[in-house]
């Protein structure tokens, strides 16, 4: 962990509810939480937990009913560059190629035309699409849209990557590949990422603290430290202390 | 790739690299062959009372020689472009608004659902009365049909955009007007060619009744005048004609939609 700096960050009682016809519900329950520049932070918990209203209220999508979210020391109020976002359903633009995606954020920041095309092969290479830039995303597999989405929301430089289960709709095998491509990216162009997953094995595979929440209403359960060393690699995933911290995150997640 | 090996049923033709499919064309000739000599046999005796093929075709080459078949097509086109035109530019405008702000389309709607309950044709009288006998009333409406048709569908493809879409916009910077222009015209932009493409079969069926029952010209009218003479060659020339130039009008509109729309996942 990094020296006692000012964290990037700061979950303030942090409360989000949502009026339903008859009952309030409460999605999120005076969530606070400190998350460190450059720190890769998962959140597990069952569904409920309020773990993708936490991410969408950090990302600026959602407004919290109390408390609030600092960026750099300043409060949220509404979604910015400097925090991209990644969707379980990957959310590319059908109608633009490979390349017109990733630089779709840039088009919109007003870089000019051969600067962005610049940025964006960079990154599309950075996620291995370089042989599909002119490509449509309906003819990419899964995973494939994924690095895209992942190569999109790199190319507007954010300081902060907030990612929603990307890894949620894919098979197993493209799963392992893209986290260990994600760690990769992560470790070259270091940011800040708060990942959501259901996943236990991938939470703590990729992290440096893994946030469990609880649901009912949604609240912070416990943080639990993983200390494994990176890169991480097969045999960390195999290693008898990977096994016992994705225990306790078992048991903190499964048995509330 | 799986893509391209996927076998799809005919009419699609979705995908680019599928090739054509002869054997699909070569059957479709021989059923309207058949067809056709099935009709000579029937007709030839005088058993249903119908011209046999050779009086229709020989009519056909009367009526293009003397140019009243064209002259007929013109006004029928001039009249259904004009209608279906002005039906579609004021539709999409219409469509957007109501699709985007949530107050336009509460005040708007009611008079829409009402509307589309109301055949265009069953205004004609109420047209007739208002706007006289030239060519306003039928343009009217067929630009009803077709205005009414398409807004519907531009602003069922507004609301249906995908909301995790327009949040991936957001968050890469995108202010309302970007997403409005970058994402939610391009995205529903599938919808609107359907909608155009279902108002322009509403034109044109509104067209050929508007033209029986008030016209001068067109080919609605020409088969009204051959009825009174019992002139039935006439009438299967305009019956023809009217199929075949609605065939082509939809064909064109769906190869534009193709090419709109080559980006779409197609199943």
């Amino acid at each position: 962990m990094p020296p006692r700096i000012a964290p990037k960050i700061v979950f303030d009682k942090v409360t989000r509810r949502f009026d339903l016809k008859d009952n309030a519900f409460v999605a999120l329950d005076r969530l606070s939480l400190d998350i460190a520049d450059g720190e890769f932070v998962t959140v597990v918990g069952p569904s409920g937990c309020g773990k993708s209203t936490a991410l969408n209220i950090a990302a600026g999508l959602l407004k919290p009913s109390e408390g609030t979210v600092l960026v750099d020391g300043k409060a949220v109020e509404g979604p910015g560059p400097e925090r991209g976002m990644i969707f379980q359903q990957y959310a590319l633009f059908p109608w633009l190629t490979v390349r017109q995606n990733v630089e779709f954020g840039l088009r919109i920041k007003g870089e000019e035309a051969s600067r962005r095309r610049q940025i964006a092969e960079r990154f599309i290479d950075l996620v291995g699409l370089g042989d599909f830039a002119d490509a449509l995303p309906k003819t990419l597999s899964g995973g494939m849209k994924q690095r895209c989405a992942i190569a999109r929301a790199y190319a507007v430089d954010p300081s902060i990557l907030l990612m929603d289960e990307p890894f949620g709709a894919l098979d197993a095998l493209t799963r392992v590949q893209l986290q260990d491509q994600l760690l990769d990216t992560w470790s070259r162009e270091r940011r800040t990422v708060m990942f959501i997953t259901h996943d236990v094995d991938e939470a703590v595979y990729l992290a440096n603290r893994v946030i469990v929440m609880a649901a009912r209403p949604g609240r912070l359960k416990e943080i639990i430290d993983v200390g494994l060393p990176y890169p991480r690699t097969e045999e960390i995933r195999l290693s008898v202390e990977f096994m016992s911290i994705r225990n306790r995150v078992w048991q903190a997640v499964y048995h509330q | 790739m799986s893509e391209a090996s996927k076998t799809t049923r005919s009419g699609g033709g979705s995908n680019e690299d599928r090739g054509i499919d002869y054997r699909g064309l070569a059957l479709n000739l021989c059923g309207l062959v058949a067809g056709i000599a099935i009709g000579w046999v029937l007709t030839a005796g005088g058993a249903v009372g119908l011209p046999p093929p050779p009086q229709v075709a020989s009519r056909f080459i009367d009526l293009i020689a003397n140019g009243q078949l064209a002259t007929d097509i013109m006004s029928s086109l001039a009249r259904v472009m004009t209608g279906f035109l002005l039906g579609v530019i004021l539709a999409i405008p219409v469509g957007f608004v109501m699709g985007w702000y949530k107050v336009a389309r509460s005040l708007i709607e009611p008079y829409l659902q009402f509307f589309r309950m109301i055949p265009p044709l069953a205004i004609i009288p109420l047209a007739i009365v208002t706007m006289g006998i030239d060519e306003t009333p039928k343009v009217f409406v067929i630009f009803l049909a077709s205005f009414l048709a398409s807004v519907v569908a531009t602003y069922q493809g507004v609301i249906s955009v995908d909301k995790t879409m327009i949040n991936a916009a957001r968050v890469l910077g995108a202010k309302d007007m970007t997403i409005f222009l970058r994402v939610i015209i391009p995205a529903s932009t599938p919808f609107i060619l359907v909608g155009v493409r279902i108002g322009l079969g509403s034109a044109w069926a509104t067209l050929v009744a508007a033209e029986l029952i008030a016209a001068q010209t067109g080919l609605g009218f020409r088969m009204q005048q051959a009825q009174l003479y019992y002139d039935l060659p006439t009438i299967f020339v305009s019956l023809i004609t009217i199929g075949l130039l609605g065939l082509a009008m939809d064909r064109i509109l769906l190869v534009i939609e193709r090419r709109l729309t080559v980006w779409q996942e197609r199943v």
